[in-house]
């Protein structure tokens, strides 16, 4: 095999969900080797305070992200589509609970 | 079963939990890279948490009105009952390991019978350190396979480390007359099925992890009337110092 | 946009209380000045396991030596929290390590005196976390959202550790009359280094007013020093020891104490490397680095062989 290089592994993003029903989080990272060893170093690091009851770790690499600058065109369109607002439309009196 | 009786055996349980500890927090800052400390600190604080417990309802049993501290800090060499498995040292972190996997094996099946016992006390402690102890038999098999998997130096160190500690595992599965009565009362299961358990699960993980089981040739024994190996002393001068030079005072 | 437009809308954001993240634009001294800090800081928790993990093995109880172990644990977290924000500005963990050996990248002095009896576990507890607290408090508000953030993680964590100092140094000057000595002279040895750790006076250091200005840093050091001394004397009072500091007194106008002045060459020194541990650190760090290599390379090459798993 050829020369293996010494390097701290990989970096790791990690996410929790700290009770269930609720969005998991971004924590921060950790540095493994392997899967197997990334989630038990995130459980080590992340939730030792019993903050977790979901966790899921991701290379760092294989996220995507969308760049700031990109930011007015990426997100800001759906400001003037005003139909996706329960406000606009107009029910009859006598509706409630919609 | 006589209060004495299952005082000592828990006695012996919690030096050995005790003496594991010590050995791992010796690693503290010294680990292989930063998350992995943390894991290594992780297993030791657990087993201090264990030992704790354990040497607590001891002196409970005991009835003579000395404390958990009393056990750990002001008993010599001889009155000590932890395996000499878990007081060999941290050569480097292949020893560590072996060490720490072998005892998680052995602990897992033993409290895993505590868990169903009547008393109270020690299926509470059981129940929580059955937990814990299944997370570290985890991390540690993980470790295995990747020292026995690795690359040739690791491959070579995790070897040696399994051959010079096997003489160690005889410990863990021998018998004398209080492990018979512990057994009677349901507290324990036979040397013959913990000895069969340990062979078969690390012969196979071993054996998964490329790695050979060495052929045993000799087993020491002894731990179980207060004999050891050097290495007892000197953990114990440091692990004492404080209460033994300070005899009056509180800390 | 031009470079001077996107470093006044910067400024602008910065102004205004905004946070940074990681792919905000950024001035590149900006991004220097985080990685320095920030790589210290991390650096610092880490080098500080080493005073206090030396005890762990001779804590005097059962419950001292769980609690010690529980706080050097969470001394690695806190480094890694920090590591793992520093790396958000694109420098590798490899790199942060090699920076901190070749001794281009520093971390707290008050590491570099020597932890030489129980009583220190106390005083490292209640005096250098406790300053450890005043400054993180205060960092909580910094610019830079994952410093910010794992700021505020820490300090969820560290009051735990000022207590545990503090019982430990309380227990000892209420214990044996060689109990109370221990403690009295582990307070006369790191009162004035935990001074130290806020670091010189505003006007002789060089880089708070980029920090200031760019919101990295919120309070000057005189100021957080202060608020320390005037929190951690009456806490040494109240267990009767007395704070090495002749020219310590309330000063009933200005509401807060009066006290003396800092060594300044002892100061520099030691920042510079002449401090009594200096040398045993970095050594310690470097050779459980280079013990670990073979570790390392273990799991490297397994996860290239089962890459598939």
């Amino acid at each position: 095999m050829s020369e293996v290089k010494d390097t701290q592994g990989q970096l790791w993003e990690v996410f929790i969900q700290t009770k269930k029903g609720l969005p998991f989080k971004h924590a921060g990272s950790v540095h493994a080797f392997d899967k197997e060893m990334a989630i038990q170093n995130a459980r080590d690091l992340y939730t030792r305070r019993g903050e977790g009851r979901g966790m899921w770790v991701i290379p760092a690499n294989a996220i995507v992200a969308v760049d700031p600058s990109d930011d007015e065109s990426f997100f800001d369109p759906s400001d003037d589509k005003v139909y996706r607002h329960p406000t606009f439309y107009e029910l009859p009196d006598g509706i409630k609970n919609m | 079963m006589e209060l004495l009786d299952l005082s000592r055996f828990c006695m012996r349980l919690g030096d050995s939990c005790l003496i594991m500890a010590h050995r791992q927090s010796e690693m503290c800052s010294k680990g292989p890279f930063l998350e992995e400390d943390i894991a290594q600190t992780n297993l030791g604080l657990d087993l201090l948490g264990q030992s704790e417990a354990l040497l607590k309802y001891a002196v409970e049993l005991e009835g003579k009105g000395r404390t958990a501290d009393d056990l750990a800090y002001r008993r010599s060499e001889r009155d000590f009952y932890n395996f000499m498995l878990t007081e060999q040292p941290n050569t480097d972190f292949a020893f560590a390991v072996v060490r720490q996997y072998i005892m998680a094996l052995y602990l897992g099946k033993v409290y895993e019978t505590l868990v169903k016992v009547d008393d109270e006390t020690l299926s509470g402690i059981a129940e929580k350190a059955v937990k814990e102890i299944a997370y570290h038999q985890r991390h540690l098999e993980m470790w295995v396979k990747r020292l026995g998997d690795g690359t040739e130096e690791s491959h070579e160190r995790i070897q040696t480390a399994v051959n010079e500690l096997w003489m160690f595992v005889g410990e863990l599965y021998e018998e004398d007359q209080l492990d018979l009565k512990i057994q009677k009362a349901g507290y324990a299961i036979s040397g013959d099925e913990m000895k069969v358990y340990l062979m078969e699960e690390i012969s196979s993980f071993l054996t998964e992890s490329t790695l050979l089981v060495p052929e045993s040739v000799y087993m020491t024994t002894g731990s179980k009337i207060g004999i050891h190996t050097e290495y007892l002393g000197y953990i114990l001068a440091e692990m004492q110092y404080l209460q033994r030079a300070y005899p009056d005072a509180k800390w | 946009m031009g470079a001077k437009e996107l470093d006044v809308l910067f400024q602008e954001r910065i102004d205004a209380n905004e946070k940074i993240e990681p792919r905000d634009y950024m001035p590149e001294e900006y991004r220097q000045h985080l990685i320095r800090q920030m790589s210290q800081h991390a650096h610092s928790e880490v080098i500080g396991m080493q005073p206090e993990g030396n005890w762990i093995t001779r804590a005097p109880s059962l419950r001292a030596k769980k609690i010690l172990l529980a706080k050097v644990q969470d001394e690695a977290g806190h480094g890694l929290y920090i590591y793992s924000a520093t790396e958000t500005l694109g420098i590798t963990r490899d790199e942060l390590i090699e920076k901190l050996h070749q001794g281009k990248a520093k971390y707290a002095s008050i590491f570099n005196y020597p932890a030489l009896t129980w009583a220190d576990m106390g005083a490292i507890g209640w005096l250098v976390d406790g300053a450890a607290i005043t400054n993180q408090v205060s960092l909580q508000k910094t610019s830079y959202g994952p410093y910010s953030r794992s700021m505020v993680k820490i300090c969820k964590e560290e009051s735990f550790h000022q207590r545990q100092g503090y019982e430990i140094i309380a227990a000892m000057a209420n214990g044996t009359p060689e109990q109370k000595e221990m403690a009295q002279d582990a307070l006369n040895r790191f009162w004035w280094p935990s001074l130290m750790m806020f670091g010189p006076h505003d006007s002789d250091s060089p880089r708070t007013g980029n920090a200031m200005k760019w919101k990295i840093k919120r309070e000057s050091n005189d100021v957080l020093r202060q608020r320390f001394i005037d929190k951690t004397v009456l806490q040494a009072e109240l267990i009767g020891l007395t704070i090495p500091d002749e020219d310590l007194k309330w000063n009933e106008e200005k509401g807060s104490y009066d006290f003396g002045e800092i060594d300044w060459d002892e100061f520099w020194s030691v920042v510079k490397g002449g401090g009594p541990c200096n040398l045993k650190r970095l050594n310690h760090h470097i050779k459980a680095h280079k013990d670990g290599e073979w570790v390392r390379k273990a799991a490297a090459a397994y996860s290239q062989k089962h890459s598939n798993k």
